[in-house]
C-alpha cells in the first residue's frame, strides 16, 4: 500500500463529521499490523499506540492526531416534488454547490444539486442560499424520495482522485492528506518515542474527537496533522493576516490560530529540526482558522502541542489539490520531530 | 436501440462550438446506421440522408439538431493559472469547484475551476457571484510546464460523466443537445419501418450555442421543403416557476408562435393525437432560441416546426433529462414524417 493509494482510497471515502466509519475501516485496515495496540472509543476515534524502540522505562509519549471527518451536507428532508432538503455540516461556501453530484447515505445514492437555468433567472442572478437549493435524485415525490433516502443521512461530492502530475486533486484533502500521513509514520520504523496516534472524529463540527482522545492518551506532547488553505493564487492578496501557504513550499507550521498558540518550544524544537535536515516548510499566517489543537492543548493539566498542516488548495469544497512533495515532507518532519522530542525540550522554559 | 447508452456516449464525448470534429464522429456512425448516406458539409454539420418512396416530386424534411456543447476556450495566464473566455452561455454560478480538462496542443490536462475555502471569505463576498473572468482554472503544474504545454486558444470542456438517478432519469452535461440527437437517433431508427414519402435529411448542426452558423448554412445547402428543430426546453424542477417550464417524462414539446408555421405545429400535434402520445404545447411568442429561428428565413423561407425536450438546469453540468421523452419524441417525428405527402406539402402555402 503505497501512499498515493492510501490517499486516493481516503479521498474517495465518504465520512462527514459524525459518519467517518468508511474512513475508519480503511485506516484501521491499514494501521492494524504496524501498531503494538489499536482500539476504537466510543465517539469513533481510531487510537493506536507504536511503542518506542529500545526498553528506556520513562519514554517521551507523543500524540500525532489527524482528523477522519470532512465538511459535507445532512439530508434534512424531503419536497412535495420529490427533491431533498439539505444542511451544511461543517464550512460550506453555499456558491459551489449548484451544478455538482452528489452521493448520499451509505448506498451511496447518486442525486444532483440543480438549479433553474441562467435563461430564466431574467437579471436576477443572485447567490442561492443552501436553504434554496435542493438534491435531486429523480424521486417522483416526497414520499418515493424519504423511501430511498432518510433524514439524517450524510452527502458528500462526488469527486474521483486524480494525478495532475506532482500534484493531486481529490475531494476531503483535508484531513485524509493528515490521516495518509500519520498511516505512512505508523507503517514506518520504530521511534525513539512512543507514538500515540489519534486518527480523530467530528473535528469539522468543533474538535470533539479530539477532546477525549487527547484525555484518554494524556501525553507528553502533542502534533496535529491537518490540512490547511493555501492562498497562492494570483494576483496576491493586499492584506496579509489570512492564511499564506502556498504549495510546493513544505509543510505549513502553526504560530498561532483563532484558538491555539501553539506551543513555543515545538515551534522552535519543529523548526530547528526543518533547518538541520533541510526539510521545506512555511510558516502558517497567524490568525483565523484552527484544528484539533485547540481541543488537545487544554485537556486535562494541558498538553503543549503545535500543528503541522499539509498545504492544500481549495479545502471545504467540492475538489481540493494537494502536491504529493508536500506531503511526503509533512511525513518526514513530524517523523524527525516526534523522534527527537525529548523531556528536555519540553521542561518549562 | 439502447437510448440510455447513447445518451451517456453522447454526452460524454466532447464537442464544443466550432470544435465538432469528435461528437460528429460519434453522430455519423451512429446515424449512419439507419440512413442511406451520410457525409459532412463545408461548416462541419453532420448530415445524414434517408430516402423516401416516392418517384415523382422529391420532397425533403430536414431535421436539425444542434451537437455542439457550450464551454471556455484559454484567454491568458498568470503564475501557472489560467483565465477563460466563455463559448456559448456560460452560468458562472455552477463553476466555482468544477472539474474541467484543458485539451492542450500535446495532451488533456484534467483542471479545476478555482473557489475560495471559506477560512477565507469576508462575510459579504458570500453573497456575490463571482463573474467568470476572476475565476482562474488551475491545472496543478508548475508555471514553467504550464506555458510548455497550454497555449491560448486552447479549449477547455467540463468534465462530468453520466450519473443514473431514480426513474431512469440522466444527469450530465452537454444533453443540450444531445438529447435531441439521440432523439433523431430513435427516429431513423424508427423509419425503417415506416413508409414514408419523403426523404429525410437529418442534420447535426454545429455552433448553434455561439452563433447558429451550422443551421443556417446547412438548410442553404439542403434547400428543405420543411424543417424540424429539435432542441431542449426548460424542465420543471425544484426553484422553477412560471409557465416557461414543462414536467420532465409527460413527452416532448410541440412549439406554437411565430416562428413555427401553423401547418407545421398542427401537423406534429395531429401526429401526437395518432399514436396517443404524451405531448406538451409550448408557446414561444418570439425568438424559439433553437435553430428553427434561423432556418425560417432562409432562402426564400422554409416552413418550420420546433420539438422540444424538457431538462432541468440547463446548461449546467447537473443537466437532467428523461430517456422516456427522447424516445417519446423519436416516435413523434416519425409519426410526422410518416404522414407528410403532397397535401402536406401544398397545405403549407394554401
Amino acid at each position: 500500500m503505497s501512499l498515493t493509494t492510501n490517499l486516493k482510497a481516503l479521498s474517495e471515502a465518504n465520512g462527514v463529521s459524525g459518519d467517518e466509519g468508511a474512513v475508519r475501516k480503511i485506516i484501521l485496515n491499514a494501521i492494524r499490523d504496524h501498531v503494538d495496540e489499536v482500539r476504537v472509543d466510543t465517539l469513533g476515534n481510531v487510537l493506536a499506540i507504536k511503542r518506542a524502540r529500545g526498553k528506556a522505562t520513562r519514554r517521551v509519549r507523543v500524540m500525532l492526531d489527524a482528523h477522519m471527518d470532512e465538511i459535507g451536507l445532512m439530508i434534512v428532508g424531503a419536497n412535495d416534488d420529490g427533491t431533498l432538503q439539505f444542511r451544511a455540516v461543517g464550512g460550506i461556501d453555499d456558491r459551489s454547490l449548484p451544478g455538482k453530484v452528489v452521493l448520499i447515505g451509505p448506498d451511496r445514492i447518486p442525486g444532483v444539486i440543480g438549479t433553474p437555468p441562467i435563461h430564466l433567472a431574467h437579471g436576477d442572478d443572485e447567490v442561492k442560499k443552501i436553504e434554496a437549493l435542493a438534491i435531486d435524485i429523480g424521486a417522483a415525490g416526497k414520499d418515493a424520495a424519504l423511501g430511498v433516502v432518510t433524514i439524517g443521512q450524510m452527502a458528500t461530492f462526488n469527486t474521483r482522485y486524480r494525478s495532475l502530475g506532482t500534484t493531486v486533486s481529490g475531494k476531503a484533502f483535508d484531513d485524509r492528506a493528515g490521516c495518509a500521513v500519520l498511516i505512512e509514520l505508523l507503517r514506518g520504523p520504530r521511534l525513539p518515542v512512543d507514538l500515540l496516534a489519534a486518527f480523530t472524529v467530528q473535528e469539522e463540527v468543533g474538535g470533539r474527537g479530539a477532546h477525549v482522545a487527547a484525555y484518554a492518551f494524556d501525553p507528553d506532547a502533542a502534533i496535529v496533522i491537518d490540512a490547511t488553505p493555501a492562498n497562492d493564487l494570483p494576483p496576491s492578496i493586499e492584506q496579509d493576516v489570512s492564511p499564506n501557504t502556498r504549495l510546493g513550499h513544505g509543510p505549513a507550521v502553526y504560530v498561532m490560530t483563532r484558538s491555539t498558540v501553539s506551543d513555543p518550544r515545538l515551534v522552535k524544537h519543529v523548526i530547528g529540526i526543518a533547518d538541520r535536515r533541510g526539510i521545506p516548510y512555511q510558516i502558517r499566517q497567524p490568525g483565523g482558522g484552527g484544528t484539533d489543537a485547540g481541543s488537545i492543548a487544554p485537556t486535562r493539566g494541558g498538553v503543549p502541542t503545535v500543528s503541522i498542516s499539509v498545504p492544500a488548495r481549495y479545502i471545504h469544497t467540492p475538489v481540493s489539490l494537494i502536491n504529493l512533495n508536500d506531503v511526503r515532507h509533512t511525513i518526514e518532519l513530524v517523523r524527525e520531530s516526534a523522534a527527537r522530542l525529548t523531556s528536555t525540550i519540553l521542561r518549562p522554559a | 436501440m439502447d437510448v440510455n447508452a447513447l445518451l451517456k456516449k453522447l454526452s460524454q464525448t466532447t464537442g464544443l462550438s466550432g470544435y465538432e470534429t469528435k461528437i460528429r464522429a460519434e453522430v455519423l456512425a451512429e446515424w449512419g446506421r439507419f440512413v442511406d448516406e451520410t457525409r459532412t458539409d463545408k461548416v462541419g454539420n453532420a448530415v445524414a440522408v434517408k430516402r423516401g418512396y416516392a418517384r415523382k416530386a422529391h420532397r425533403k424534411i430536414m431535421l436539425a439538431s444542434h451537437m455542439d456543447e457550450i464551454g471556455f476556450m484559454v484567454a491568458g495566464f498568470s503564475h501557472g493559472f489560467l483565465r477563460v473566455s466563455p463559448i456559448g452561455g456560460i452560468d458562472a454560478r455552477v463553476l466555482p469547484g468544477q472539474e474541467v480538462i484543458v485539451h492542450s496542443r500535446q495532451r488533456d490536462l484534467p483542471g479545476i475551476i478555482s473557489s475560495t475555502p471559506p477560512h477565507l471569505l469576508k462575510p459579504d463576498d458570500r453573497s456575490k457571484v463571482i463573474s467568470l473572468d476572476q475565476l482562474w482554472i488551475d491545472v496543478g503544474l508548475a508555471p514553467a510546464q504550464v506555458n510548455r504545454f497550454v497555449s491560448i486558444g486552447d479549449l477547455v470542456s467540463i468534465r462530468r460523466d453520466v450519473t443514473e438517478l431514480k426513474n431512469g432519469l440522466l444527469a450530465g452535461k452537454a444533453f443540450d443537445n444531445r438529447a435531441s440527437v439521440a432523439a433523431v437517433a430513435v427516429c431513423l431508427e424508427l423509419l425503417a419501418t415506416i413508409q414514408h414519402q419523403w426523404d429525410v435529411i437529418a442534420v447535426a448542426t454545429v455552433q448553434e450555442e455561439t452563433s447558429a452558423l451550422g443551421a443556417a448554412t446547412s438548410a442553404f445547402g439542403i434547400a428543405p421543403d420543411a424543417a424540424i428543430a429539435i432542441d431542449v426546453t426548460y424542465g420543471v424542477q425544484y426553484g422553477s416557476a412560471g409557465n416557461e417550464v414543462f414536467p420532465l417524462d409527460k413527452g416532448p414539446t410541440i412549439g406554437i408562435g411565430p416562428n413555427m408555421q401553423p401547418k407545421m405545429t398542427q401537423g406534429l400535434i395531429e401526429a401526437a393525437q395518432r399514436i396517443k402520445l404524451d405531448h406538451q404545447i409550448e408557446p414561444m411568442a418570439g425568438s424559439s432560441g433553437t435553430d428553427g429561428w434561423l432556418i425560417q428565413v432562409v432562402r426564400e423561407g422554409i416552413p418550420t416546426g420546433v420539438v422540444g425536450i424538457p431538462l432541468r438546469s440547463m446548461h449546467t453540468p447537473v443537466e437532467v433529462v428523461s430517456p422516456r421523452d427522447v424516445e417519446q419524441t423519436g416516435r413523434l417525428l416519425a409519426e410526422f414524417i410518416g404522414g407528410l405527402d403532397e397535401k402536406f406539402y401544398e397545405s403549407l402555402t394554401e
